[in-house]
């Protein structure tokens, strides 16, 4: 049985006179994965760090369950080269880190040979894996990443996705992630939450792997980690993102996490 | 002894460099030497406020420069105005505040140029316990909050999901280096503070691969600077600031040279 460990319920976010975020209810539930996908500017990063706790909703409410153990892959991490930083003193978050606690968590995202590198010369694929390294050694029952394959190769996002997947199967744990692509997303995601400011529609992904045309065009690797995903929208959006039909609005979130 | 005021001087500067050291590396990984250099305009302001109501000019200084961080902090928060513009405007009206207010005090005959720019002679032992005092406390807060100022330099909202109290630390950070310019005024001066921490943090950045390392490195730095300066003070009869900061650009000089020589 599924237990939720967030729930939001009709939250909003104003920065300033702009409404980033409106009436969003959702539960994230353990072991199920979330993508949360949307346009840009479409609020999608705020609604995540408003889970996180690092925005306060303006109105609404965030429930998280006690000490629910998070870890927070950032969309990019921009860390001044004044500071002088190995892979592994980055990874030594609290002196109770031991060093056979961060050589599982290298071996386990694959990136053991970076360990005495400088953090300032990775590839924008290695930084992903380092920074889910540092995840990992929080033990976390949430996984939130904010655009994890961005500025990845689609090789590398087969991979990285593989990696998400195989992390969730052995360690159990949720994950919330935020998806560039509006109609790809990863296939071992539970559940997608399409947002324009408010939640447009939600649901489960197909399965493409079937699909001849998809296998041709992308090759079966990437067949086996992406899944399609249909809109289901009732109502349509001008470019300022404001809903131009509003005629039988459902903001009802249906989709329920079954494996 | 002839020499007293020498060797004062001298366990003064060292205990300061000590603290500077590692405080003056977190004012260059995040860019706050302007901060620094208000707190330390401020910090004449304290001196004329001390004269002014006869107290304790190390208390003086202490309370005002804390408490200009704390007002700096809380300013911050205001939208119509960026960070460097509130610092510009922060040191000079301090500054020139502690210059109106000791004109103002006309019996008391105020050496000036000794709280600009540093003086050897002015180091007592009373001095010394503060120095002693300030440094010992900021290294048990340095050691015991290291990770999360470690953390939170790094990232602030990585540090606030692992459990880091960002807000709380950062104020911590700062009263520290308000804590340190207070008590090294009297030997570097109020226009000279900002650099012994910035030039020896600086020199051992080339020289680290890690932060420890570059904090321990500053602090080694800090106190040849100190030895080197104040020798030559004494045995040139120059200022003392000036001479400890001469002695801290050599240093930095002779480490950046290399690396470009180096590189061709």
């Amino acid at each position: 049985m599924n237990q939720d460990i967030v729930k939001l319920e009709n939250v909003n976010v104003v920065f300033g006179d702009r409404q980033v975020v409106q009436n969003v209810s959702f539960n994230l539930h353990t072991d199920c994965i979330t993508t949360l996908i949307g346009p840009n500017g479409a609020g999608k990063t705020t609604l995540v760090k408003t889970v996180l706790g690092l925005v306060k909703p303006t109105s609404g409410s965030v429930w998280r369950k006690d000490n629910l153990a998070i870890g927070y892959v950032p969309q990019k991490l921009q860390i001044d080269s004044t500071f002088p930083l190995t892979v592994k003193r980055f990874l030594q978050i609290s002196r109770k880190i031991t060093s056979s606690q961060i050589q599982d968590a290298v071996v386990s995202v694959k990136v053991a040979h970076l360990l005495n590198s400088s953090i300032h010369g990775l590839s924008g694929g290695e930084m992903q894996r380092v920074l889910i390294a540092r995840a990992l050694l929080l033990n976390p029952q949430l996984l939130v990443l904010d655009e994890p394959v961005q500025g990845v190769d689609i090789n590398g996002q087969i991979e990285l996705y593989q990696l998400i997947s195989d992390i969730r199967k052995v360690r159990k744990c949720s994950v919330l992630m935020i998806s560039h692509d509006l109609h790809l997303v990863m296939s071992a995601t539970d559940h997608v939450i399409c947002m324009n400011h408010h939640i447009c529609c939600s649901g489960h992904p197909e399965k493409i792997t079937s699909d001849p045309s998809y296998i041709d065009l992308f090759g079966s690797a990437s067949a086996k980690t992406m899944a399609m995903y249909a809109h289901h929208h009732n109502h349509n959006h001008d470019l300022h993102g404001d809903v131009l039909q509003s005629s039988d609005q459902s903001h009802a979130h249906t989709g329920e996490c079954n494996h | 002894m002839l020499y007293d005021f020498l060797i004062f001087a001298l366990i003064g500067g060292i205990g300061i460099a000590i603290v500077a050291g590692p405080l003056g590396a977190f004012v260059v990984w995040r860019r706050m030497s302007y901060f620094g250099d208000s707190l330390a305009h401020s910090a004449l302001l304290g001196v004329a406020i001390g004269i002014f109501l006869e107290v304790n000019l190390n208390i003086a200084i202490i309370v005002c420069c804390l408490l200009l961080a704390v007002i700096l902090v809380a300013m911050q928060k205001q939208k119509f105005i960026a960070t460097d513009t509130l610092l510009g405007i922060m040191a000079h009206s301090s500054l020139s505040l502690g210059l109106v207010t000791i004109s103002f005090v006309e019996d008391a005959r105020v050496d000036l140029m000794a709280f600009l720019f540093g003086d050897l002679l002015s180091i007592l032992p009373e001095d010394l316990w503060w120095i002693g005092i300030g440094g010992l406390l900021i290294l048990v807060l340095l050691y015991s909050y290291w990770p999360q100022l470690i953390a939170m330099t790094i990232n602030e909202e990585l540090a606030a999901i692992e459990g880091v109290a960002v807000a709380k630390v950062k104020l911590l950070l700062m009263l520290m280096i308000a804590l340190v310019i207070a008590v090294a005024m009297k030997i570097i001066g109020v226009l000279l503070i900002t650099s012994l921490l910035i030039i020896p943090a600086a020199s051992a950045r080339p020289l680290s691969n890690s932060p420890e390392r570059m904090a321990v490195l500053a602090a080694v730095i800090g106190c040849a600077a100190v030895v080197m300066g104040l020798l030559a003070s004494f045995q040139f009869d120059t200022p003392a600031g000036p001479s400890v900061v001469v002695a801290a650009m050599v240093i930095f000089l002779a480490i950046y040279v290399r690396p470009i020589k180096a590189q061709s």
